[in-house]
């Protein structure tokens, strides 16, 4: 079964993201990348994906005559995803697993971010039988 | 000979003699990791020098041969690397391979080969991909195409559930009597959520994936030449022959799922139906029935039914009876709820499912909603159903059932409010 692990951040935690300290982000890089690895050599990594920062981020909609009508620069307690894991695991008790660890991802001080990550089962085809 | 029809002789050569080859090389050297290796080695060799030098008379043998001096190969130079680490010195004749590659079964070797794929210490996703690998011959791209996860991400799935084998120690022989019985289950279990994962997947974007159910299907017929008197195997094929057979009715134009009661019959596949019937009759006649065989047999009875409305629902009741006697399992008493609705009236039904309620396996699960709300239906009770239709919309993780409930809770509150 196939899992997304949706990691939100604030736009005021990407901002001060820029300010940790530069062993903190190396500290950082360096677990996220491990965990990657990890997931591809235990066979389970089906994709993952880090996102741009918020900074250009753009919401659009249709207009009347269906040209794009974007909306940006957005307040800094808006949450944003920050990256994204897709998954492939025996049981949702081990994508909880995952994104547990995800969560702990190393922060400023390399105490644990805990940052939220919501994790949602990927639709998959059809039924055995109806 | 075109490089075409070569390619699909071959193609169909690998297929039939990986799996024996395979086992032979492991019976020898008792190492699988290795010995896949080596294989793989020996049939890329024969693909340069068979076109060429035309196919050996005893393909297997040359094969067997060739793998077996690539893992001499690899044995020497491996013992040369610990020598050089350890003064510990090992015979090497005490793994040079013995020279009677004709008395050994190709036979046995199938057999072993997928005890040892179907283990118990696999998950049953390693457990899939090692047996469509080392006895389907597929390659990880196709398996990783197959499962819609990256090749990489199979490559290491195949190759620790390889090495989990081999630290689990199992031996490369057949099971002793005792545990034969379990170990012929799991790898029934194994074969059929191959065959499950390609029937479910088997609509939309997903037709292009490679052909897990017919794979299954391929499997299961080679199990069955192997064991040809065990009843769950001849059942579990004829189970997966007559699912088969109502491939190209259950999907719709659109890709729309459409239940059994209003599948086109004109389009199921009466060879796959008659042989599966064949199968099933004949197996049934000898006793010892398994759970499979009952399944096997539920499908016989829909399938010899011309319309729907013909379907022989007290013979279905009757087979979920024993079947819910058997295996106590919740799905297996979910249709027999469906049963006892058809042939009793849906209120005996729906009390059934009173009782599922209470027995909280399928608490929170989609079947449970769904099964009711076509319960309440038929019943009349339509806004129950409406809800229940929608409840089971949300908690499916499959995107052409949630289409298709919630379709149905559409349909019944229109008819319902016109």
């Amino acid at each position: 079964m196939k899992y997304i692990l949706m990691m939100n951040t604030m736009k005021a935690g990407f901002d001060a993201l820029g300010a940790w300290p530069k062993k903190d982000i190396q500290t950082h890089i360096a677990f996220m990348k491990g965990l990657n690895k990890a997931l591809r050599e235990s066979g389970e990594l089906v994709a993952a994906e880090g996102l741009a920062w918020p900074d250009q981020a753009k919401v659009v909609r249709a207009g009347k005559d269906g040209t794009p009508i974007t909306d940006g620069v957005f307040p800094e307690a808006k949450e944003f995803l920050a990256g994204y894991w897709i998954v492939d695991v025996e049981s949702p008790e081990r994508a909880y697993a995952i994104a547990a660890q995800a969560s702990a991802a190393p922060g400023p001080g390399g105490a644990p971010l805990s940052m939220p990550i919501e994790v949602r089962q990927v639709m998959s085809g059809p039924p055995e039988e109806l | 000979m075109t490089s075409r029809s070569w390619d699909a002789r071959a193609e169909h050569l690998w297929r039939e003699l990986a799996p024996p080859v395979l086992g032979a090389v492991i019976r020898r050297f008792h190492d699988f990791a290795a010995a896949e290796d080596a294989v793989q080695e020996a049939l890329l060799a024969a693909t340069i020098q068979w076109p060429r030098e035309g196919v050996p008379d005893n393909p297997r043998a040359w094969l067997i041969q060739v793998a077996s001096r690539r893992m001499t190969d690899h044995l020497r130079s491996e013992l040369a690397r610990r020598r050089r680490e350890s003064a510990a010195a090992m015979q090497l004749d005490q793994v040079a391979p013995a020279a009677d590659i004709e008395n050994e079964t190709d036979q046995d070797d199938t057999l072993i080969l997928l005890f040892m794929c179907c283990h118990p210490a696999l998950s049953p996703s390693s457990a899939v991909a090692l047996t469509l690998r080392a006895v389907g011959g597929l390659t990880t791209a196709e398996i990783a195409n197959a499962f819609l996860v990256p090749e990489a991400t199979m490559a290491q799935r195949i190759s620790r559930a390889k090495h989990t084998i081999k630290a689990s120690g199992v031996p490369f022989r057949l099971p002793t009597n005792q545990e034969r019985a379990q170990r012929l289950g799991a790898v029934l279990h194994v074969l059929y959520l191959i065959f499950n994962e390609g029937y479910v997947a088997s609509v939309g974007p997903r037709l292009q994936r490679l052909e897990l159910s017919g794979e299954a299907i391929r499997l299961m017929r080679a199990i069955h030449s192997l064991l040809p008197d065990n009843g769950e195997v001849t059942g579990l094929l004829a189970l997966m022959l007559l699912t088969d057979a109502r491939r190209a009715a259950r999907t719709g134009p659109d890709e729309e799922l459409i239940p059994l009661a209003k599948q086109n019959r004109t389009l199921w596949d009466q060879e796959e139906i008659s042989e599966g019937i064949a199968l099933i009759t004949a197996t049934l006649s000898k006793g010892s029935i398994g759970a499979y065989q009952l399944q096997a047999a539920v499908a016989a009875v829909h399938a010899e039914a011309a319309r729907a409305e013909d379907t022989d629902w007290p013979q279905v009741l009757a087979l979920y009876e024993l079947l819910k006697h058997m295996s106590g399992n919740p799905m297996v008493m979910l249709n027999h709820a469906i049963a006892t609705a058809v042939v009793r009236g849906p209120s005996v039904g729906l009390e059934l499912l009173n009782t599922l309620d209470k027995d909280g396996r399928l608490t929170g699960h989609h079947r449970l909603d769904a099964v009711r709300a076509h319960l309440l239906e038929m019943a009349g009770d339509y806004p129950a159903a409406i809800a229940h239709y929608r409840i089971a919309a949300g908690r499916t993780t499959s995107l052409p059932e949630r289409n298709y409930l919630m379709t149905q809770a559409a349909r019944l509150s229109e008819s319902a409010s016109r």
